[in-house]
């Protein structure tokens, strides 16, 4: 639990109830089927379009907006599925602005790029609420697999795998599957309990047992995994957080990530302690969703502190101007000291830092931004958990086929080496990680 | 300030707009209000003889949309009026009387016997309205009985009718075209015969623009039928624009006036069919789709492109392009143009590129050192012009002419700088010798 400060003023019940719930809206409301139409006409059926190279899942983009076009809004759905069976969730949280929508001729033509998200969520949406997926599985092969983590890596392996005819276990640590889905994403990206929803829809391909409370290292082993299976998937995410190891960082500092995962099991959000003023540590998509949270909890100074400049940070610039709209303060170019909790002040302090010959320096000057709560959101590592498996840059290692150092284990999403820490990147391993262990398994 | 006084075979009106025949003008409610809009004139939906027509109680009109639903075409199968004739009479009377300044075309439709039409143009005259208009166009339900386009695809029929009418009235006759027929020539000039004052067209094409897949029936479905209906509205203009234009360079016709009609929607339409002949025009889709206020654009609109060209009056630019017109075998063979795409304009959608590629000469490149990059190969290129008409961006990729002189990289032939056409060319086997 988010803690703060002790005696600092934490509250829950900031708003009155009504504006808990507008606050959590959807950030990004459906389209009606007008509003699809002609945002789908905006599409120009590009040649070799460039949103789709930018997609990382590769979804034939021009094609799915056709078919909305067209009225054939099933047909859409399918084109989305077959690349990236959490369409739906990656409709809603994809950075589009950094991904197609960026790539999209008319954000260089008009600054106005297609709503390939938000026109990808009706198509999704549509299909989804039929409650039918359009694909049917192969005849079974006989094979086994495990996956670990039902996060959007793990799901995207395990349908696929199902879909192939393998029969697969599903095995995650927490009560619910998602991962990040259920527990990390912004609550206003995905209202409406729209990931278990996601992850019902995405089992129901049939194939896969789900096995929730066990962990890899309590209850489950690798080695007992890759004896029990003829291949395994890991896609456990990233569990550990870097901490910020300043002084007094005990007497304040929460996880950002701990507090979101919290937020994002609340049902009742007037519930929720939240202080007067905040400050979040970090430049990424955590900060910027703690330090919106902690705002739309009714907190009334929210401060982001970065230790960079604004384009280093990994937050999108779409995310910062919502940071920004939302009444939240970015600071750039400090970094924390030490936490200060002396009965006159409490906070943090920060110094200043600039871009030196050797890398980021301090310069010397302070100040202190107060607070009565602080979080840190500075970088998940991976909880390798005993695992004996060859690491690149503290995550694993793998090869073009999501292949570990390991014989008959695959890993993707964010617990691997390459790609951004994405849903939409862990959905692409998941997916070419499950077409390498099919091909392994029928070879 | 230009002035856009309009004067059509001697009918007077403020403006060249008026309103075709049809709802917007079918009682005195609707022509009050669009004389308070601003409308130049009105021909009043056709009269028919008593006992009124009925129209289905069902839809009547089928639509063909755009983006955004912008309504491109519009089918109907609704009949002439379906009021009795002495109350239209009466309210003509009325309105002619309040709105002197404006026009009053009286639209008619009776079966082809002279005492129908001597009968009900003596009625009209005592109304004071300025003229008629035979409709010799509805192409649905009247045609069955003998009437509207059955008589306009007959040019005999149209030169018999015409001629009763011009016998039996003091009012200039404005004959109706049908565009379902091959040739406008022969009704047009079928009515000039018989002594009509004018033509105007087109009435609505003959059409179905929409077959319902669950009730497997054409739109508008009428308790699980539909028949065909008369198409108008934007997507028609190209099909009017091309009659108006075959009329106005007839040399029989020289000098017919002719009342432009055809999914005119803008100043600009207007400006395009009294470009190619027509002394005023008709509106009728855009009306019925955005209101009598539209007017107010088009007279305003119509008087900047004026003043900014120059022209004081309408008589001035009225058929400046009808010369312009020509038959293809007198195109000139040696004006050789290439497709240019600006880079700086181009927006990378590579549209261009694959219709090209697929559909036509393969001469766009794709990409340039490995990069995506779209560029013309004028060695290929055969200036159709495609994907000048595919490209998202107005102005980004032009024809240019290559000048007199200059290679053509496709044909390796120097670009002459003389005029020639087909009927000289050498691959014409019936060509004529060139002086
Ligand atoms: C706060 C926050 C906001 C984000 N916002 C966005 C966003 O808006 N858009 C976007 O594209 N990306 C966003 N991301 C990133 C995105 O959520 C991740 O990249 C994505 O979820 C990675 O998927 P994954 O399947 O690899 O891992 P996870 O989603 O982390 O899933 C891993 C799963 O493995 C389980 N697990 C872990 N260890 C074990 C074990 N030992 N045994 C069994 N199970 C285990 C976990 O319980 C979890 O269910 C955000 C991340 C965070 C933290
Ligand atoms: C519902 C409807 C009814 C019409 N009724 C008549 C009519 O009674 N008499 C007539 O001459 N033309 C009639 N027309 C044809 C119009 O006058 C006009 O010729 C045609 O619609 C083309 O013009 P537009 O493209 O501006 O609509 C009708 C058109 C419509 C849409
Ligand atoms: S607008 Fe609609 S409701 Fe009104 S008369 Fe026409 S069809 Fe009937």
């Amino acid at each position: 639990m988010a803690r703060g400060f002790d005696g600092a003023d934490i509250q829950a019940g900031r708003l009155p109830s009504a504006e808990y719930e507008a606050n959590f809206a959807d950030l990004h409301p459906p389209l009606s089927g007008h509003e699809a139409l002609v945002a789908a006409d905006r599409c120009y059926f590009c040649y070799d379009a460039p949103c789709v190279t930018a997609c990382p899942t590769s979804i034939d983009i021009p094609m799915f907006i056709r078919q909305i076009a067209t009225g054939n809004t099933a047909g859409s759905a399918k084109t989305i599925f077959d690349q990236n069976i959490l369409g739906g969730m990656c409709a809603r949280v994809c950075p589009t602005e950094t991904l197609c929508e960026q790539a999209c001729v008319r954000e260089m033509a008009e600054g106005k790029p297609v709503e390939i998200g938000r026109l990808q969520r009706f198509a999704t949406d549509h299909q989804m609420a039929a409650g039918t997926q359009p694909y049917t599985r192969a005849t079974p092969t006989g094979k086994r697999a495990a996956v670990v983590g039902a996060g959007p890596a793990g799901l995207a392996c395990a349908h696929r795998l199902a879909l192939h005819g393998h029969d697969v276990v599903l095995y995650d640590a927490k009560p619910k599957p998602g991962g990040l889905n259920e527990y990390g994403i912004a609550a206003y990206k995905t209202v409406g309990d729209f990931a278990q929803a996601e992850a019902d829809y995405i089992l129901s391909i049939g194939g896969i047992t789900l096995e929730l409370g066990k962990a890899l290292g309590r209850e489950i082993t690798l080695d007992g995994l890759r004896r029990d299976f003829d291949a395994v998937f890991l896609g456990m995410g990233l569990g550990g957080v870097n901490g910020l190891k300043i002084e007094g960082e005990e007497l304040a500092v929460s996880d950002a990530v701990d507090f979101i995962a919290e937020l994002r099991d609340t049902k009742d959000l007037s519930s929720l302690a939240i202080g007067r003023r905040v400050v979040v540590i970090g430049g990424g998509m955590t900060a910027v969703d703690a330090a919106v949270q902690s705002k739309l909890l009714g907190a009334e100074d929210v401060t982001i502190v970065y230790r960079r400049g604004q384009q280093d940070m990994n937050a999108s610039l779409y995310e910062q101007d919502l940071a920004q709209t939302k009444g939240v303060k970015i600071k750039h170019w400090a970094r924390p000291v030490r936490v200060i909790d002396d009965g006159a002040r409490r906070g943090v302090e920060f110094e200043y830092t600039r871009q030196g010959a050797g890398g980021l320096e301090g310069t010397g000057e302070t100040f202190v931004v107060e607070a009565d709560m602080a979080f840190a959101a500075i970088g998940q590592t991976l909880e390798p958990g005993g695992l004996d498996i060859a690491l690149d840059g503290g995550r694993i290692q793998v090869d073009d086929d999501y292949r570990t150092s390991l014989d008959g284990v695959w890993a993707g999403g964010d617990c691997v080496s390459r790609g951004d820490d994405l849903t939409v990147t862990a959905v692409a391993q998941g997916r070419d990680a499950a077409e390498a262990m099919h091909r392994a398994l029928t070879a | 300030m230009a002035d856009i006084r309009n004067d059509f075979a001697g009918i007077k009106s403020p403006n060249p707009f008026w309103l075709a025949s049809a709802p917007p003008t079918d009682k005195e409610y609707n022509v009050v209000r669009a004389f308070k809009a601003g409308w130049g004139g009105v021909v009043w939906k056709t009269l028919g003889l008593d006992p009124h027509i009925v129209n289905v109680n069902g839809p009547r009109y089928g639509a063909i949309w755009g983006a955004d639903r912008r309504l491109l075409g519009l089918n109907n199968i609704e009949l002439i009026t379906d009021r009795p004739l002495q109350t239209n009479l009466d309210e003509i009377k009325r309105v002619k009387r309040d709105w002197p300044d404006r026009a009053m075309v009286v639209s008619l439709m009776v079966p082809c016997e002279e005492v129908c039409w001597a009968d009900i143009l003596k009625r009209v005259e005592d109304t004071e309205a300025d003229g008629v208009e035979l409709n010799f166009g509805c192409p649905h339900g009247m045609s069955e009985r003998g009437m509207g386009a059955a008589v306009g695809q007959v040019p005999e029929y149209i030169e018999m009718v015409t001629r009763w009418a011009k016998q039996n009235t003091r009012m200039p006759v404005i004959v109706k075209l049908t565009p379902n027929i091959t040739d406008i020539r022969y009704p047009a000039r079928a009515a000039m015969a018989g002594g009509g004052d004018a033509v105007s067209l087109i009435n609505t094409v003959s059409s179905i623009t929409a077959v319902d897949l669950d009730v497997m029936a054409p739109e508008p479905t009428i308790d699980g039928k539909g028949s065909h209906g008369g198409y108008c509205g934007p997507a028609v203009k190209p099909i009017a624009l091309n009659m108006v234009a075959d009329i106005a360079r007839d040399a029989e016709m020289a000098g017919l006036p002719i009342s432009g009609i055809g999914g005119i929607t803008t100043w600009r339409d207007a400006a395009e069919f009294m470009a190619l002949g027509a002394g005023n025009v008709q509106v009728c889709t855009a009306a019925m789709t955005y209101g009598f206020k539209i007017v107010t654009e088009m007279i305003e609109g119509l008087k900047n492109w004026m003043d900014s060209k120059g022209y004081e009056r309408l008589d001035q630019f009225i058929g400046l392009a009808t010369p312009n017109v020509t038959d293809w075998q007198y195109l000139n063979l040696n004006y050789v143009t290439k497709a240019r795409i600006n880079q700086d304009m181009c927006i990378q959608c590579g549209r261009c590129y694959v219709v090209c590629e697929d559909t036509s000469h393969q001469a766009i490149a794709s990409t340039k050192d490995g990069k995506r990059h779209f560029e013309v190969i004028d060695a290929e290129c055969v200036a159709c012009n495609l994907c000048v008409n595919v490209c998202p961006v107005e102005g980004c990729i032009t024809m240019e002419p290559l000048a007199a002189g200059a290679v053509d990289t496709r044909t390796g032939k120097v670009v002459a700088a003389e005029y020639g056409n087909w009927t000289t060319h050498p691959n014409n086997p019936a060509k004529v010798a060139a002086e």
